[in-house]
């Protein structure tokens, strides 16, 4: 039915032969335990007097505990334990505050006011799993039911109601300062008045279920030397132990954590949940708890890709070429932060596409309503507005009636171009993949389009940084005081950044920290050691004979000091040529959980 | 609690055991037993990964009472090898890239098996009807119903 | 009322690696007395061949057949820190830790294999089946189990290697939202063709063909699961799923499979591929990620597709048969 080739005549000079297991299409290291069945996933651990865990969960958006009576379900057969916020050392915490970004707002259990439906606020701890689930529906809560928004655009009214106390406002506030995430590259109000053509869209994303065949759960089990051992389906190992070691307040030496052998992920098993859960009914009853999700609490509870909800205005020339495209997007955060605050960042250094466009604005939100809260999904921060500008693309093609793909071609960026976010573009391949497209499904394109590449066309005047049009619309709390923007590229007190731009410079990866480790296949690093931002594409890859040992050590990060201060000064000299120096590393806080280094 | 002993016969060996009231015969070959070739999907009888046959039959572990199984007979991927010897549905499984993260592989390919137990020369479609109960969220199921098909020719020229 | 066809294009890039960068990932190799090698991780497989594609790149590297490397993974009693199997990282960031920690143990058998064969380490290499030679001279030899053996028992050598892949961290700047996101992208372009019922309102996805660019594939039968059931998740999220059919009512939420949609076994398309290769210079061989990649260009050429067939616009997912028959009743003003 389906078929593959491999079109190695593309890009064939940049791409040494000769290697040896590289490019063989050997079988899976793990497919022999898959097929007997004996693959160790987290829940293939037995132990004996295994206890099982289960919440008591919020059957409102957005309400308040006035009481709560658990009597009942404590004197229920098998019941163990009950579970309170109180029991947990850390009741506070945000995924993210492992690299210091954001501000703690969500607790494990919650003690007084719930944000969504399902949010939980209590554990039973039982013999079997049947009497956990009799023991939580026997739990008694009153609750005060307060009005609750569902949607982003209602959330940022300005009487709208508060979800989450930390975030007065019902957005994540970045950098102390905005309300959203900005992106300004040129002047995209000034290039929309001289456009040819206004093409506009407004697209939406629904939240969606990661659903792996293994739903998320963990089993913690008491060691010897007083340590916990965890088996968890954790995508990420150390950052479920660190956030375990923090919620629970316990040295994460204490900790043995053992996964690796996961039933899907597609994003749903970041948050770490179920790790601290599992160990902290280790911790209370001294005997191995599981905590996992069904099928249920999978689909409703577990957090989702969230809703997005994008505008985007883009103005045309008279030949196809977009000359500025605007976007505002919100990310539906849920009642808590997870990652979209980081999805929104993402997705602005993601704009305005895989093309060139002079003039580029946009204004993210991360949103809290009190829908569940969302988290990674494959494609984390691109896949909705991916969504948003390949149908965008398509309504621009018609509109300037452009074949789709020779449109794209048009557009697209090159090697060399400067993208919105000031970093040149290297080692792209878009209009390769349009062509073998329009060659494999028979979608006929000119000869003009067929003949451009990725390697030529770019650079020269499409490196420029333009000047760019800045304000400070949208600072933290602007909404709540009425003071709302009409026009949000446009009003304000708006500045001038002239052209040429640029605080930083291309972050490349470290170094390897001696000789030993320095490839003799490739030098992945080489950039490393190159103080410049190179302008050419060609890729580093060495031969074995020009094997290079000599390489230098780390690049030692320096403080330039005449680099300009962060923050904006519109009168500042343009800084290009070259760009300054930044200083590749802020050491401005480091997480005692796990090392991580502040974002804000 | 009540509990019941049976025994039952699991991929050719008798097995006796306890098991509650209301105790579904996943759990019983997972916790009772120690099989845990069959996984835990939804507890809900709509996704797969907990297929077994009762006697030759495809069913559902999460969906079928235990006390009700003495002196049946259960098999499970656990028990399609003879030693070492793969069946010929688990090596075409390997061989054609049929699993990623391998979750739902054991009820897939009980599945599998029920189909070519009753079904020797199966079209794709009949395959494709035959793996409809079992979930796959990986591979886009097409790499399965190729394996599927593959094995059934490899049995097809053993029995020949 | 009739079945009407339509074709929809789509391209996107996608990033590679946690935005900003600041997410190491770290690897120990070493060697097992007569010269087989762990590699030691704590990074996660998914499914999505973590456990594979880095036994492959640690058997290029230290130039061994990898049926003589074993990956061990996720122990954090023994695996060094990663900082997990997300934004496509594994790859490029994990493949590179290999990279590092495998050239380190090569080094040491290089060395130890030249002072048993007395000549010079950088006159010598693997030859990828168990052997050391002189270049040039494959007569001179020792075998990999040898050296490994002459090391650790009668040199006192390790034939270990540690390895760490960081990007740095960066920062935005708030104003112009200036940013080093990440060092490489991964490419893709997909034609869809549909056909539409305009009774039912349902779509079917007659073919798909796409071209992915993903750096080198360094196991292809890997990269071809991806991009096939990557592809297969896409039509799943552009057609099917939501966990809130009916929003902004938050009732009648799937809570199963049964309510939850996803196309089954039956509702596949072929789907026409082409691997294009234009390496990384900073990824491992060149390898960037496809994982996440691979179902985001079909969302819109599915929906662009359906716009063609009917010129019914659903910027909405997911694009359900109520949404094509509300569209097509207003286009038709009834």
């Amino acid at each position: 039915m389906s078929s593959i080739e491999f079109r190695k005549e593309l890009f064939a000079n940049e791409r040494p032969e000769g290697l040896n297991e590289i490019g063989r299409p050997t079988i899976r290291q793990d497919i022999l335990g898959h097929v007997t069945g004996r693959s160790p996933f987290y829940d293939d651990h037995l132990f004996d007097g295994l206890l099982h865990m289960r919440c008591v969960r919020s059957p409102h958006h957005h309400a308040r505990i006035r009481s709560i009576d658990f009597s009942e379900a404590a004197r229920l057969d098998g019941v163990i334990r009950i579970v309170e916020p109180k029991d947990v050392p850390q009741n506070l915490n945000t995924l993210l505050s492992l690299i210091n970004f954001g501000k703690e707002d969500e607790p494990l259990l919650t003690p007084s006011k719930v944000g969504y439906r399902g949010e939980p606020v209590l554990a039973v701890i039982a013999d079997s799993e049947r009497q956990a689930r009799a023991a939580v529906d026997a739990v008694r809560i009153e609750w005060e039911v307060l009005p609750h928004v569902l949607d982003v655009e209602e959330a940022l009214a300005p009487d709208a109601p508060v979800v989450n106390e930390v975030y007065p406002g019902n957005t994540f506030e970045y950098y102390d300062k905005y309300d959203h995430q900005k992106l300004r590259f040129g002047d995209v109000e000034q290039a929309f008045a001289t456009a040819d053509r206004i093409v506009e869209g407004r697209y939406r994303m629904s939240p969606i279920e990661q659903a792996p065949m293994e739903t998320c759960g963990a089993i913690a089990v008491p060691e010897t030397n007083d340590r916990i051992a965890c088996y968890t389906s954790t995508q990420a190992l150390f950052f479920s132990l660190g956030t375990t070691a923090k919620l629970l307040d316990m040295s994460s030496a204490r900790l043995h954590f053992v996964g690796g052998t996961v039933g899907g992920g597609f994003g749903g098993k970041v948050d770490s949940i179920v790790e601290p859960m599992s160990v902290l009914g280790a911790l209370l009853t001294g005997a191995p708890v599981k905590f996992m999700w069904d099928r249920e609490e999978e689909m409703q509870v577990g957090a989702p890709r969230g809703a997005e909800l994008w505008d985007i205005k883009d103005g045309l020339d008279s030949r196809g070429r977009i000359v500025a495209r605007s976007f505002t997007g919100y990310f539906d955060s849920g009642a808590y932060t997870r990652l979209s605050s980081y999805a929104v960042v993402k997705a602005t250094g993601h704009l305005p596409g895989p093309y060139s466009i002079p003039n580029v604005a946009s204004n993210v939100y991360c949103v809290f309503t009190n829908r569940t809260p969302a988290t990674a999904m494959r494609g984390f921060g691109i896949t909705g507005v991916d969504f948003a500008i390949e149908c965008q693309m398509d309504r621009c093609a018609r509109a300037a009636g452009l074949n789709p793909i020779e449109f794209r071609i048009l557009n697209a960026y090159r090697d060399g171009d400067m993208k919105a976010h000031r970093r040149k573009a290297k080692n792209t391949a878009l209009i390769e993949c349009c062509q073998v497209v329009a060659d494999k499904s028979r979608w006929l394109i000119g000869s003009q389009s067929r003949s451009q590449s990725s390697l030529r066309g770019g650079g020269g005047e499409r490196a420029e940084i333009p000047a760019t049009a800045i304000d400070e619309v949208g600072r933290i709390g602007d909404r709540r005081r009425r003071e709302v923007p009409t026009a949000p590229f446009a009003a304000g007190d708006r500045k001038q950044l002239p052209a040429g731009t640029q605080r930083g410079e291309e972050t490349p990866a470290a170094p390897p920290q001696n000789p030993d480790m320095l490839g003799h296949l490739q030098s992945e690093s080489t950039a490393a050691a190159d103080p410049l931002p190179t302008t050419q594409s060609m890729p580093r890859l060495q031969p074995p004979a020009d094997r290079q040992v000599d390489r230098q050590p780390a690049r030692i990060p320096t403080r330039d000091p005449k680099a300009p201060a962060s923050g904006t000064d519109a009168g500042q000299a343009p800084t290009r040529q070259p760009p300054t120096r930044r200083p590749p590393v802020r050491r401005t806080s480091v997480s005692r959980h796990i090392s991580g280094f502040r974002r804000r | 609690m009540p509990r019941t002993p049976i025994t039952l016969v699991l991929n050719g060996t008798e097995r006796s055991l306890f098991v509650e009231s209301g105790e579904n015969l996943l759990d019983a070959l997972r916790r009772g037993i120690g099989d845990l070739s069959p996984k835990y999907g939804c507890a809900q009888g709509t996704c797969g990964t907990c297929s077994v046959q009762v006697d030759g039959r495809l069913q559902l572990a999460c969906i079928t009472l235990a006390e009700t199984l003495s002196g049946r007979s259960i098999t499970t991927a656990g028990g399609l090898a003879e030693g070492n010897e793969l069946h010929p549905l688990q090596r075409s499984f390997m061989e054609n890239f049929a699993a990623q993260c391998g979750y739902c592989t054991p009820g897939m390919l009980m599945a599998a098996k029920s189909l070519l137990d009753r079904n020797p020369h199966p079209r794709r479609q009949e395959v494709v009807e035959a793996i409809s109960g079992n979930l796959c969220r990986c591979t886009g199921y097409e790499p399965i119903i190729d394996a599927i098909l593959k094995a059934a020719e490899v049995m097809r020229r053993r029995t020949r | 009322m009739a079945l009407r066809r339509g074709r929809g294009f789509a391209c996107v890039n996608y990033p590679i690696g946690m935005n900003l960068g600041g997410d190491p990932s770290q690897a120990l190799v070493h060697a097992t007395p007569d010269g087989k090698f762990m590699v030691t991780l704590s990074s996660i497989d998914l499914g999505q061949g973590m456990k594979s594609v880095t036994r492959q790149i640690a058997a290029e590297t230290l130039g061994v057949p990898v049926s003589d490397v074993y990956v061990d993974t996720a122990d954090s009693d023994t695996g060094p820190h990663c900082m997990g199997s997300f934004a496509s990282r594994g790859t490029h960031r994990v493949g590179n830790a290999v990279i590092r920690a495998a050239t380190e143990a090569r080094t040491q058998l290089l060395e130890a294999a030249a002072e048993e064969l007395e000549v010079d380490a950088a006159d010598l290499e693997p030859d990828g089946e168990g052997g050391i030679q002189v270049r040039g001279a494959p007569q001179r030899s020792i075998s990999v189990a040898d050296a490994a053996i002459a090391a650790q028992f009668k040199q006192g050598r390790t034939l270990s290697g540690r390895g760490i892949f960081l990007v740095p961290p960066s920062e935005v700047d708030p104003e112009t939202g200036e940013m080093s996101p990440v060092t490489c992208f991964a490419h893709a372009a997909m034609a869809v063709d549909v056909e539409v019922d305009d009774e039912t309102g349902e779509v079917r996805v007659v073919e798909i063909n796409s071209a992915y660019e993903v750096g080198r594939a360094l196991n292809p039968k890997l990269v071809e699961q991806q991009l096939i059931g990557g592809a297969w998740m896409g039509l799943s999220h552009a057609l099917y799923e939501t966990t809130e059919p009916y929003y902004p009512e938050r009732e009648h939420l799937p809570l199963d499979f049964n309510s939850y949609l996803m196309p089954g076994p039956g509702n596949i398309a072929p789907h026409n591929i082409a691997i294009l290769e234009r390496p990384a210079e900073d990824a491992p061989f060149g390898g960037k990620g496809p994982g996440e990649m691979c179902a985001n260009p079909v969302l819109p050429a599915v929906a662009n597709a359906v716009f063609d067939a009917v010129g019914v616009r659903c910027d909405e997912l997911p694009i359900t048969p109520e949404k094509i028959l509300r569209g097509l009743r207003s286009a038709n003003g009834s």
